[in-house]
């Protein structure tokens, strides 16, 4: 339901706010973006070049010809949108189980899941990376997959959970009269109900997947790298670096960007979804 | 839909395992992304001509995350690098661990005696190479001729601590926008305390002494961080504390800075008129003495090492001897200009009438670097190597912990005195825990 103001200044005064959250989000991005055109001297002028400068794609050209970019970017696709259907198939499951046949114990459960996200990841490297080095799989996409699939495991259940409580019970019960089994159920009844949920599940996951830097950057060297190793390559500790950083940057949060400007409809919805009944 | 589901996820996990077919011997090098590293990069063609047996594989990281990355790799033998790109830190702590390859197939002409003394006894154990210097820097001081001519400075022998405080105050002029120098402030091992450690070093101060005692307490240090804090303080840009090289680099090249002591390396950026717009205004000069010049200057380089759990020793050592030869100082120089040689690790360099002819710095950066020496760099003695750290591994915390602390000193959180007596009882700490008393 839109938000109607009953003073025309209120509802000014609302939107001028609101407007400026807005530009000082899109800010840091914004400079990114007019940065990765500037010479490094440009980059770092004082005080900083808005427009007024000499524009230039010769960022963009040493990146491309100093990296593959295409197979980092493949590689995040891979790794990103792998690891999200994965979780999915647990993830839906462990929902249903929880949502629609709680124990006491449920609530314990669900927060135990997501207490493990509050370790901090570097004190279980050495030993994940001892597996690794074992198994071989080391700068593996299936390994790192798999890292991915099991760090976003907790927040993947804690959003479907919260959409598929939303879901009367009583809609499944009478699927189950007309003799649905339990597969059946979930993927004809449950599944086509949760769509807008599963979906802004699957993009927020997608976009967690895709930012993840740090068992990405420790786990991979060159053929599993996503775009999080990319964009480390072009910080330089001595040197300018700032343009051509930018311009990895740019071309890094693209594609991730632009899946989330067409799909902000449904982002919104999942991540507001329960919040006002 | 379900089938979609299968054969998209049986895809993916497919493609989670990759085969290579590849009778070629491939190198995984870890590298640092600095100029001289990505120099080296686009010249591999060079290498694969003369060795079409062996490809490179390149890994660009951040210096941090490559630190990180390579120390889980090498301690756990997990065998992901061929050749690592370490610092002098490092190779100390990992040779004596095993965890290097000895360098001894570099072939007949690599001439190591041509590798600067004070480099090569910083990568050797009982004189036996575990990492070849790919790139070598020591500090000083670039200034502003300019600014120094105006202000009627001349500069006719090493300068101490105490002049080029005189100097700064003469230079600053914020109101214009130029500040009297420009230092590190940011707190880490490798930012402010490779400074403030030599400023400690010329003002008679040691990390520690003969029993691995801390010495913060000591006059010395006092005496040294006084004196960073009074002219960065007062004769620095706003916000120093937030300033590493890269912001420093930047402040000098847009002209906002009188002074700047810092890594060699920034001699040929602050001089090259496409990063600077003070290009032909720069002089070179020693970094400041106090109590003693020794250890008033650091010493560090980029090395190229091999990792024990590497399976192609043989092929990396053959990469090593041509990124470290004097052949691939001269293959650089026919490509991109003797000025953009990577500096500081071969004598030959130095008298190269070439070379010096097109790095006005060069005198000053062998200056610097000749005189800094890992091993006898305090006017006391000391039992640790490195002038600007301690090879030693629990040196990483300590001057992380320490760098903060004083950089509390220079925002004015803390006094001089707490941040000493923090420093002291903290490094304490960290050592009587390792065992070392």
């Amino acid at each position: 339901m839109e938000k109607t103001f009953k003073s025309p200044l209120k509802h000014i005064a609302f939107s001028v706010f609101a407007w400026l959250v807005g530009l000082m989000i899109f800010f840091p991005i914004f400079w990114m973006v007019l940065t990765s055109f500037k010479s490094e001297l440009d980059a770092i002028s004082m005080p900083p070049m808005f427009f007024d400068f000499d524009w230039t794609l010769a960022n963009y050209v040493e990146v491309q010809a100093r990296s593959n970019y295409f197979k980092f970017a493949m590689n995040s696709v891979v790794l990103s949108v792998g690891s999200t259907l994965i979780g999915l198939v647990f993830a839906v499951t462990c929902a249903w189980a929880m949502a629609f046949s709680p124990t006491k114990r449920t609530k314990n459960a669900l927060l135990w899941m997501l207490s493990t996200k509050m370790m901090p990841p570097v004190g279980v490297l050495v030993p994940i990376y001892l597996v690794f080095r074992d198994w071989g799989l080391l700068d593996n996409r299936f390994g790192i997959m798999m890292v991915l699939f099991l760090m976003n495991l907790p927040i993947m259940v804690w959003m479907l959970y919260t959409y598929f409580k939303e879901i009367p019970k009583d809609i499944l019960e009478a699927a189950r009269m007309d003799g649905a089994t339990m597969p059946k159920e979930i993927l004809f009844v449950l599944l086509p109900m949760a769509v807008p949920g599963i979906a802004s599940t699957m993009l927020l996951n997608i976009i967690l997947a895709w930012n993840e830097a740090f068992w990405t950057l420790n786990l991979t060297t060159s053929d599993a790298a996503p775009l999080t190793a990319f964009i480390a390559s072009y910080s330089s500790p001595e040197g300018l670096f700032w343009a051509k950083l930018s311009a990895a940057s740019t071309m890094a949060v693209a594609p991730i960007l632009i899946i989330g400007w067409f799909s902000q409809k449904q982002l919104v919805r999942g991540l507001t979804f329960g919040a006002v009944k | 839909m379900k089938h979609v589901m299968g054969v998209a996820l049986c895809a993916l996990l497919a493609g989670g395992v990759s085969f290579t077919a590849n009778a070629q011997t491939k190198l995984t090098i870890a590298t640092v992304n600095n100029g001289d590293m990505i120099r080296m990069q686009k010249l591999t063609d060079d290498f694969t001509a003369k060795h079409p047996d062996i490809s490179l594989e390149w890994v660009t990281l951040e210096e941090n995350t490559l630190r990180q990355r390579v120390t889980t790799d090498i301690a756990t033998k997990g065998g992901q690098y061929d050749v690592m790109t370490i610092g002098t830190y490092e190779v100390p702590i990992w040779s004596e661990k095993g965890w290097l390859a000895p360098l001894d197939q570099l072939g007949a002409d690599y001439d190591e005696a041509d590798i600067m003394p004070a480099i090569r006894s910083a990568v050797s154990q009982d004189g036996q190479l575990y990492a070849a210097p790919f790139y070598a820097e020591s500090s000083m001081m670039m200034y502003r001729t300019d600014l120094f001519e105006a202000a009627g400075i001349t500069i006719t022998d090493r300068l101490t601590w105490d002049q080029t405080l005189d100097i700064a105050k003469k230079l600053h002029d914020p109101a214009n926008g130029v500040y009297g120098i420009c230092l590190r402030g940011k707190a880490g091992w490798g930012e402010n305390m490779a400074l403030i450690t030599t400023m400690g070093n010329a003002y008679g101060a040691r990390l520690f002494n003969e029993e691995w005692k801390p010495e913060f307490d000591g006059p010395e240090w006092k005496a040294a961080l006084s004196m960073y804090v009074d002219i960065l303080g007062n004769y620095g840009p706003p916000g120093a504390t937030s300033n590493g090289f890269n912001e420093n680099l930047s402040l000098f090249n847009s002209g906002k800075c009188g002074m700047w002591i810092d890594a060699t390396v920034a001699a040929s950026f602050v001089s090259n008129p496409a990063e600077s717009t003070v290009a032909d205004k720069v002089g070179f000069t020693e970094a400041p003495c106090a109590e003693t010049c020794t250890g008033a200057n650091w010493l560090w380089a980029w090395n190229l090492g091999i990792p024990t759990g590497s399976q192609k020793v043989e092929a990396a050592q053959k990469f090593i001897a041509w990124a470290t030869s004097k052949e691939y100082l001269e293959l650089v120089a026919s490509k991109e200009g003797w000025a953009n040689v990577p500096p500081g690790t071969r004598i030959s360099l130095y008298n190269n009438p070439k070379y010096l002819e097109a790095a006005p710095f060069a005198d000053e950066t062998l200056l610097a670097i000749d005189s800094a020496d890992p091993i006898n760099s305090t006017l006391k003695p000391k039992p640790y190597v490195g002038v600007q750290f301690a090879a030693i591994p629990e040196f990483q915390g300590i001057g992380t912990t320490v760098g903060q602390q004083f950089s509390a000193a220079l925002g004015g959180s803390s006094s001089i005195e707490d941040a000493l007596a923090s420093a002291q009882s903290s490094t304490d700490r960290t050592m009587q825990r390792a065992g070392y008393y």
